[in-house]
């Protein structure tokens, strides 16, 4: 069993809902970065997700974007990205980590070489927003022969036919993208969610992840009540902003917005 | 290996070989889907192409001539060269030709808002003056750098009633303004319709855009025939996205003795890194939702592009145009800043026709080719666009004030 299958099935069994946090792997500066996935662990985050910087970040909104600007002004490539997991992995163990980025730097890192190296250093899984199903066999093959997840989007505007095609290519978790935008984005109608989540039901036993839009304790609390996991980015990716300048306080920052989001789910 | 069949590309995936496709999020996948659909129907719908054959030539001008510029072919010694007039559409480029369809599109599918992405600001212009016509709200997305360097068309845009959103992520160029309009796109798709500029994009924008600018090749094929009882023996166009390029080319891909050459921005010259030559200086890549020759890192990131035509300015370019690269139909070539700048001059003086920057690199690679071609032969370039939008560029370049 896989360690994303070993973690939903754990918290399945417990009656509880995944927290997944997002932060963009460099931001602000590539040293924090594995004490930042430490310190959201700490907090109640159970799985990781870790962006992947891009200089075209086309799905994503502007705290997003801004995060991967600060990341490539050190430079920070996938191969660091890999790194960083790497160095994660020396002291913990269980809590599966899942990339988010773009194509084009697995492109270039050819998709093998890429499969290879992120097995090695502990990746899970790995979510690539402008892959669609249509265009993902290779990347699929290589990713299954490591033993890592690919993890796909559906969205609001997927149809039957389409939700069917991500159900058949994932695994891991579907993620859903709650609304139609970008990172960050305003408004959550969260009787749609739970609509669009039960139609998805009826294709896939995969867990179902709910993201974008979430911006605070008590969306994550009402998510949690429909969705298996709830993913947070931009709200923690703010807080990584705003205290660019002073990096030693965005630990706990961090740790204070997660742990009052998990404490909430799990009231809820 | 069998010789490509040139007429029925892409695929019914949106593949031209190994590139183009559909790389983009999956909000974005069924709209696609559905826009394909549109296309695809109302490019077999009489109605709908009488309509936009009726504006074609009523509201753009066309069909646009071809000229023979004589005494620029005399000074410059070698084969006749012949300029295909899009300088002289409505709005001053070849642009207006795919606005005109899009916007036609949009109406049918029932959307009435217009988002574009512009570099230059001639796309945008068009796309404004589209809107403006059809009574659609429009909003054109700009990169700063090219809002600074293009004022007179930023406030043509807002004269027609667009709203020009200028965007200051990235390299605030024409790439930054793509992903701005994308990002507006997938959160308004509901009464939006995207009206892309060039042909690259998920599909099935290169091939729509492709369809709509083939107006220029088919006229062009036909008007050589009665002006030389023949067909012209090379044919050259700038490359950016290659909008223009693929207009003018794709009518005549079958016709073997049509040797091609797509030019592209050497910028400050190949060697310093500073140029927007994908085609002939960068690799295969994804971005921007198809799979293409791209600028990029080693670590696959988008590097900033240079050339002094804004137009040009963009760190990737169709697909087919990848394909026709590789198949080795089409030979791609580079102009830097300042040979362009000396063939725009060269037209200017010679023919009394101000050529936009991004022509002028067509125009320079002509000037050598045909140099080394005999006078009975002929060139046919693809002009454009006009220069009335460079002047402070080119008066800049030479430390003049206007």
């Amino acid at each position: 069993m896989s360690r994303i299958e070993k973690t939903f099935s754990r918290l399945r069994s417990e009656g509880r809902t995944a927290l997944i946090p997002f932060i963009t792997a460099g931001d602000p500066d590539p040293e924090f970065t594995v004490s930042f996935m430490h310190g959201l662990v700490s907090a109640g985050a159970n799985l990781l997700e870790l962006g992947v910087p891009f200089s075209d970040p086309m799905a994503d909104g502007p705290v997003i974007q801004r995060a991967s600007e600060r990341a490539l002004e050190h430079h920070v490539s996938l191969l660091d990205v890999l790194e960083m997991v790497r160095r994660f992995r020396e002291q913990d163990s269980h809590t599966p980590v899942v990339l988010m980025g773009y194509l084009n730097p697995v492109e270039v890192m050819g998709y093998e070489d890429f499969a290879t190296a992120a097995e090695e250093a502990g990746v899970d899984g790995v979510l690539t927003v402008d892959l669609p199903p249509e265009e993902a066999h290779d990347l699929v093959q290589a990713l299954r022969s490591h033993a890592l997840d690919p993890i796909f989007l559906a969205a609001p505007t997927s149809n039957r036919h389409r939700l069917e095609m991500i159900a058949s290519a994932a695994s891991g978790f579907i993620y859903y993208i709650s609304l139609k935008g970008v990172t960050g984005a305003a408004n959550l109608a969260v009787d749609e969610v739970a609509r669009k989540l039960d139609e998805i039901r009826e294709v896939t036993d995969l867990p179902l992840g709910v993201g974008f839009g979430i911006k605070n304790a008590e969306m994550a609390a009402t998510m949690s009540r429909i969705a298996d996991a709830v993913v947070v980015g931009s709200t923690l990716v703010s807080v990584i902003e705003e205290n660019a300048s002073e990096p030693d306080k965005i630990r706990d920052k961090l740790h204070d917005l997660v742990h009052e989001m998990r404490t909430a789910m799990d009231r809820a | 290996m069998e010789k490509p069949d040139y007429r029925h590309m892409p695929d019914e995936h949106g593949h031209f070989g190994p590139y183009g496709g559909l790389f983009v999020a999956e909000t974005l996948m069924e709209p696609l889907e559905e826009l394909r659909e549109a296309y695809e129907k109302y490019m077999q719908d009489e109605q709908f192409l009488t309509e936009l054959d009726a504006d074609l030539q009523h509201y753009v001008g066309r069909p646009s001539p071809i000229y023979h510029a004589e005494r620029l072919s005399r000074e410059n010694g070698g084969a006749q060269i012949y300029l295909k007039r899009e300088d002289l559409n409505h709005t001053g480029a070849h642009k207006v030709n795919n606005t005109i369809g899009q916007a036609l599109l949009a109406k049918r599918m029932g959307k009435t808002r217009i988002i574009a992405e512009t570099g230059a600001g001639q796309h945008g212009v068009a796309t404004a003056t589209v809107a403006a016509r059809l009574g659609l709200e429009c909003v054109v997305y700009m990169g700063e750098v090219d809002v600074a360097r293009q004022e007179a068309n930023v406030y043509r845009m807002r004269l027609l009633g667009a709203e020009v959103r200028s965007v200051s992520s990235g390299s605030k160029t024409l790439k930054d303004a793509l992903n701005e309009a994308m990002r507006d796109w997938v959160a308004t798709v509901d009464n939006t319709f995207y009206i892309i500029g060039t042909v690259a994009g998920p599909h099935p924008y290169p091939a729509m855009v492709r369809d709509f600018q083939t107006v220029i090749g088919r006229e062009a094929r036909q008007q050589m025939r009665q002006m030389t009882a023949d067909l012209p023996d090379a044919l050259v166009a700038c490359v950016g996205g290659g909008s223009n390029a693929i207009g003018l080319f794709h009518p005549f891909l079958e016709d073997e003795g049509v040797a091609m050459y797509g030019v592209e921005a050497a910028g400050e010259g190949l060697e310093t890194g500073h140029h927007a030559a994908p085609l002939c200086a960068g690799q295969p890549g994804v971005l921007h939702g198809n799979r293409t020759y791209l600028m990029e890192d080693r670590d696959g990131q988008i590097i900033e592009t240079h050339s002094i035509s804004a137009g040009l300015d963009y760190p990737g370019v169709g697909p087919e145009h990848a394909w026709l690269k590789d198949t080795g139909r089409v030979q791609y070539v580079a102009i830097d800043d300042d040979e362009a700048l000396a063939a725009f001059h060269t037209l200017t003086r010679t023919e009394g026709i101000i050529p936009a920057l991004e022509s002028s690199h067509a125009v320079a690679y002509a000037l050598k080719l045909a140099a080394t071609m005999k006078p009975e032969q002929k060139v046919l370039v693809n002009l454009s666009g006009r220069g009335d939008k460079d002047m402070h560029t080119v008066a800049a370049r030479e430390g003049i004030k206007l």
